[in-house]
């Protein structure tokens, strides 16, 4: 049995190509896969179809020149409202779009994960998600009521990326934040799951209350990498927080003149084992206490 | 002659949006909204759902900032895959603020400028206004009423649905839309006039209704018992200041301005 789906960074991000239609999981500046976006930032692959209920993932990946689409709600870091990068590339009018409400992103991930083309909804009616993207239907109900709704298409995904709490090298996995909002769907919705992780398991071995926190199963996953630290600079319950002085600093790279190329080359460049040094290790990780709301 | 701050005076009057609402999720996003949905809770409108702005719903309202020795009380669970299950039922009234508003209620969040492609001001997405606009009841919230807010034509970029007739073709359920209130630093606003039009329903102490038309891009109407929006009461402010030990909602309004005599 190929049971052990433990890979590098590298290796498991070397599985995608130019033009796909990537998924990654989390919100806004919470739960972000950012160690294998960091990976992305470094390989060579280009014209990405990017699906994400957006924070930093987005704006980097947009400043690094990787996004030919992005499909998305809204792109925020939450305490810094406005993502710059994502911002500039969509001023500049250099990535296309294709925008749902929220709940529709939802519906998308869940009618992929069902193999079904599309799942209806009244949300989009009477809005200009609707008037502003022409591939968008609606659909008549075949019973008496005969009300129209949003025909939302599914949001198939060629690979979704995840950071997850813990698994094991069979792809089992726990999330134990708060709220670990639709990294399951992502995970349904998505031919190739790769999976990063704080904690890497042999083989993980539950009591039932803790086997509650597993919120897919290890059939979904191909690819498992050990990254602790792997969502900073995002907020990563109950792990740490965000850390809004990087975020700061981040955001100000926007303002000055190749500061995207020196945060690169600062924070990119170097590779995730500088990168977590470059931080201050687990130490700072420690430091990062979860935001009050 | 009255301590009150005009913040604190727009949290009253946010509060009434959640009056005889009953029992449904109150969510006010942002501090004077938030506080507004707390106070309602915590005086008018004990049957009220809150949640700690996380996942979790509180039995009081959690007070805002560093929270020191309180404890949250939770009472159930409620993360954001369960609000879109509240949202698509129906039991939630939101006060959010949006970046543009027009004469039909609709809202925009996502994009400013005439082209969409390539926008003058990418704001943060329609987020859930389209979902909450046409599921639940709404409420907005404006710190600077002027008419960049409340635009002379249509917004940008529809992202909250209103009542503009040509949005809505055949077959469209346009029966749970449901907009309220906007309360905004000059005055209150409702969707009471003929077609839902909107009217001030009272103006903040010291203005005019000619310096709200002013300062909005279509005409408003004049409820018929147009009033002044009452001021904070001493207990109101005692509860404010316990929901917000940090004064998190003096930053909210430029340079903080009192309730009464700021107006010139």
């Amino acid at each position: 049995m190929a049971l052990n789906k433990q890979k590098t960074a590298t290796e498991a991000i070397a599985h995608l190509r130019d033009g796909m239609t990537v998924g990654i999981g989390g919100w806004g500046p919470r739960r972000k896969p950012m160690a294998l976006v960091r990976e992305i930032l470094r390989s060579p692959l280009k014209d990405l179809t990017v699906v994400s209920y957006g924070g930093p993932d987005v704006g980097m990946l947009c400043a690094a020149g990787k996004v030919k689409k992005l499909i998305f709600a809204f792109v925020t870091m939450d305490a810094i409202p406005l993502e710059p990068y994502y911002r500039k590339a969509r001023e500049s009018g250099a990535i296309e779009v294709e925008e749902y409400d929220e709940g529709m992103f939802e519906w998308g991930l869940r009618a992929a994960g069902m193999r079904m083309s599309f799942l209806p909804t009244r949300v989009g009616l009477a809005t200009d998600v609707l008037a502003k993207n022409p591939n968008l239907k609606t659909i008549t109900s075949p019973y008496a009521d005969g009300e129209v709704y949003v025909a939302m298409p599914a949001l198939k995904l060629d690979a979704a990326l995840l950071h997850v709490n813990e698994s094991d090298r069979l792809g089992n996995t726990l999330l134990r934040g708060h709220d670990t909002f639709f990294d399951h769907l992502y995970a349904r919705a998505a031919d190739h799951v790769i999976v990063s992780t704080e904690v890497l398991h042999e083989k993980l071995a539950l009591d039932a209350h803790t086997a509650k926190l597993n919120a897919f199963e290890r059939y979904l996953v191909q690819s498992v990498v050990h990254a602790p630290g792997g969502a900073h600079p995002t907020l990563f319950g109950p792990d740490y927080g965000w850390d809004l002085e990087h975020l700061k600093r981040y955001n100000l790279s926007a303002t000055e003149e190749g500061g995207w190329q020196k945060y690169v080359e600062e924070f990119v460049n170097v590779g995730e084992a500088a990168y977590q040094t470059q931080i201050g290790g687990a130490e700072r990780l420690a430091k990062l206490k979860l935001p009050v709301f | 002659m009255t301590t009150a701050t005009l913040a604190e005076l727009m949290i009253v009057a946010a509060s009434e949006a959640w009056r005889d609402n009953g029992e449904l999720l109150a969510s006010g996003i942002t501090t004077i909204p938030r506080l507004g949905a707390s106070l309602a809770k915590m005086t008018h409108s004990p049957e009220l759902l809150m949640t700690n702005s996380e996942a979790y719903l509180v039995a009081e309202p959690v007070p805002l900032g560093p929270l020191g020795d309180y404890v949250p009380q939770y009472e159930g669970y409620l993360g954001f895959e369960r609000v879109f299950d509240c949202v698509w039922g129906g039991k939630r009234h939101a006060m959010i603020g949006p970046t543009q508003i027009d004469r039909w209620g609709q809202t925009n969040l996502s994009a400013v400028g005439p082209d969409y492609k390539k926008p003058k001001s990418a704001v943060l997405g329609v987020r859930g206004l389209p979902g909450n606009s046409i599921c639940h009841p709404n409420s907005f919230f404006v710190p600077n009423h002027g008419p960049r807010v409340f635009v002379a034509g249509e917004v940008d970029m529809v992202s909250g649905v209103g009542y503009k007739p040509e949005r809505w073709l055949p077959g469209m359920k346009q029966d749970y839309v449901d907009l309220r209130l906007i309360v905004t630093d000059l005055c209150v606003l409702d969707f009471g006039g003929p077609d839902h039009a909107i009217r001030v329903r009272s103006l903040h102490p010291g203005v005019s209704f000619e310096q709200v038309q002013a300062a909005t891009g279509f005409p408003l109407l004049q409820a018929d018992d147009l009033s002044e929006t009452p001021l904070p009461t001493e207990e109101q402010l005692a509860i404010i200041r316990k929901l917000d030990p940090h004064n998190l909602r003096s930053a909210v309004l430029k340079n903080n301005p009192p309730a009464v005599g700021a107006r010139g």
